[in-house]
């Protein structure tokens, strides 16, 4: 019993995570009908963003609950900038053209980051560059050098995975004879619900959330009711981004190796909920990510811990064979 | 003499590249031959995976797995039969017999896999299909690093180095006849009314499911062919080797030289196999290249290269516009 309890928190604690992920997949494809390959990797770069930020602010010596605050609202802010690009450069011109060249756009787009951050370091690479110019027998002016020395060590990060410092020390509580909690799960169970009701009352009870809700039904027709169809799309991504943004500091509190695949998975697994729980639909995504959470970790418990990345796709599979518009979602039907 | 003139299209194309190949093998030297085999291992992917995401136009991301799937069932046979002679045959002949045979078992599980991931496009389009062919990748390696007599993630190493340029060559030449022949038949009309618009092909009573499935089992047995081939060569099949950016490889491949295009698909993965291969040091880039490549080709040039045209109709159209436009 204590066993299956503690693997109810964990199951919770993940499955938060990969609903505020599965948000930003179902706003996307809400009111895009794409499929934002690039939103784990959005999920990375924040991770990144915050881990630059505390360095910066040097959390991992002096933490201090206000540093902890700059270092999320500030990675929070990258994420949505990132976002906002990512529709305005590679999507936004492809808006009319077959669905397949924007899902492959999307795929660029994530390998991209996934793999322009797993470049070495700036500088390292200007060294080598200018040896290379050496190495051709050109004459390398003394600025460059300069220019070269003054490029940022550690931007990209590199394959090697970093450690995300500690925002506040880590508390671990032991409850119901024996049940593990720790200070950390309970703060990003609360932040990670604060966020989820934010958004619900940003799309159920906002003009802008009436807007999208307007966009993802029909944006030829929400276009002709004057509501600006582009700017909607740009927030969408921006708001999707953020929560983004949210789980990845919450997870990097936690569990904090960052490495610029981390996104990867996450962002299959919180698609899968996405799906699972109707995508499209935000209460659904919720849902879906609290039930895969806990399906993956009664799985990784009870039967072979290697398993675990298995099993999404599984479930995955499952719903399209056997309820394919997922938990919440509408039954749609292709018209001509 | 119709029927005569059909089967001899088929088959002259492997009696005209035997002796060519042959030539090709003495001529060149081991680290030609590895280029040359990965040349032939990715243009055999291409083309199949063309296949479904060209001619029938749905989208698979999960070339990889089949792949793996027919480089293990391989590799399990050549390394189990290694110490088994044919009666009857000489020793290098009866090796040579037992690849065949596993190739040619390579290709059957793996279209088996393609038979398992095709059945749920019964019920789904796009995106979705997308995302399962994707999970069904992820799942095969998940489960080929659980098993124990595959080798789990150390995979099998040590088997024979059975491929050189003849096999991987004679693999192209039956991939491309493959494609070509079906693109030409009946059932490849099917497939392109499926790609052009599926509500409208099932209204004029194409049974688009079986096709669909149809497609996936033909790609995947090639995909299996190349797996099989590929891992005869550099002796050694790890799941690593058939990851997700493996597969997303060969669908640039796919996209840059356009979707539908079978000449396109070969100029495409040999321009792409080379160009890595040249630029060797500069490894890490590889894979941010490719992503560039992507969004730049979908952003300007969305229909890649050659678009669905081929290149031996167009050239020849071309050749004789240019002597028409001469002489008037």
């Amino acid at each position: 019993m204590t066993e299956f309890l503690q693997h109810v928190v964990n199951g919770v604690s993940l499955g938060t995570i990969y609903a505020l992920i599965a948000l930003g997949y179902t706003m996307v494809y809400g009111v895009l009908k794409l499929i934002n390959f690039a939103h784990g990797d959005v999920y990375m770069v924040a991770a990144f963003a915050g881990f630059y930020i505390a360095t910066a602010l040097d959390v991992r010596d002096h933490p201090t609950l206000g540093k902890a605050v700059v270092v999320f609202v500030g990675a929070m802010a990258v994420a949505g900038a990132l976002g906002w690009a990512i529709e305005r450069f590679a999507y936004r011109p492809l808006r009319n053209r077959p669905r397949l060249a924007t899902l492959i756009t999307a795929i660029g787009v994530s390998f991209l980051l996934e793999f322009g951050f797993q470049l070495p370091g700036l500088q390292a690479q200007g060294r080598t560059f200018t040896e290379m110019l050496r190495g051709l027998g050109w004459g390398v002016p003394g600025w460059l050098d300069g220019l070269v020395a003054a490029l940022p060590a550690d931007f990209p990060p590199g394959p090697t995975p970093r450690f995300f410092p500690e925002p506040f020390t880590r508390v671990d509580w032991t409850v119901l004879g024996g049940v593990h909690v720790s200070n950390y799960d309970v703060v990003s169970f609360l932040v990670a619900v604060g966020f989820m009701l934010g958004l619900q009352w940003i799309v159920y009870r906002t003009r802008f959330g009436t807007a999208m809700r307007a966009v993802s039904f029909d944006p030829k027709v929400a276009g002709l009711m004057g509501i600006p169809v582009n700017r909607v799309i740009s927030l969408t991504f921006v708001l999707g981004s953020v929560l983004a943004a949210v789980a990845a500091l919450l997870v990097a509190g936690s569990r904090p190796r960052i490495d610029p695949i981390m996104g990867l998975m996450p962002g299959l697994k919180a698609f899968v909920a996405a799906v699972f729980g109707g995508i499209g639909n935000v209460p659904g995504a919720m849902l879906g990510g609290i039930v895969l959470g806990l399906a993956e970790e009664m799985v990784a418990g009870y039967t072979v811990s290697s398993f675990r990345d298995g099993i999404a796709f599984a479930v995955l599979i499952l719903v399209l064979l056997l309820r394919p518009e997922g938990l919440l979602g509408r039954v749609t039907v292709e018209k001509v | 003499m119709r029927r005569a003139r059909l089967v001899l299209r088929s088959v002259a194309p492997f009696l005209v590249a035997l002796p060519l190949l042959w030539l090709l093998q003495g001529a060149s030297p081991p680290d030609v031959t590895i280029v040359l085999v990965s040349i032939a291992v990715n243009v055999v992917l291409a083309v199949s995976l063309n296949v479904v995401n060209g001619f029938t136009g749905q989208f698979s991301i999960g070339h990889a797995a089949f792949m793996a799937v027919g480089a293990y069932t391989a590799a399990l046979l050549t390394t189990g039969l290694a110490d088994v002679q044919i009666l009857g045959l000489r020793a290098d002949v009866s090796d040579q017999v037992i690849f065949f045979l596993a190739l040619v078992a390579g290709m059957a599980t793996a279209s088996v896999a393609g038979l398992v991931v095709g059945i749920p496009s019964l019920r789904l389009r796009g995106d979705y299909l997308a995302i399962v062919t994707l999970g069904f990748g992820e799942i095969i390696r998940v489960v080929i690093e659980n098993t124990r007599f595959l080798g789990q993630a150390t995979g099998i190493s040590g088997l024979p180095p059975y491929t050189n340029v003849v096999w991987a060559g004679m693999g192209v030449v039956a991939t491309v006849v493959m494609a070509r022949r079906l693109l030409l038949s009946t059932q490849g009309r099917a497939l392109l009314a499926i790609r052009e618009d599926e509500v409208a092909a099932e209204a004029m009573g194409v049974d688009t499911v079986g096709w669909k499935v149809r497609a996936f089992v033909i790609s995947a047995a090639f995909a299996g062919l190349a797996g099989a081939l590929l891992v005869h060569k550099i002796q050694l099949v790890t799941p690593r080797m058939f990851t997700f950016v493996k597969s997303m490889e060969v669908v640039v491949m796919v996209v840059l030289g356009g979707m539908g295009s079978i000449s396109g698909s070969i100029i495409a993965a040999t321009v792409l196999t080379v160009a890595l291969e040249w630029l060797r040091g500069l490894d890490q880039y590889r894979m941010v290249i490719f992503s560039m490549l992507l969004i730049v080709l979908m952003l300007t040039r969305p229909s890649g290269l050659l678009g669905t045209r081929e290149l031996w109709e167009s050239v020849p159209r071309w050749l004789r516009r240019r002597q028409g436009g001469g002489a008037s």
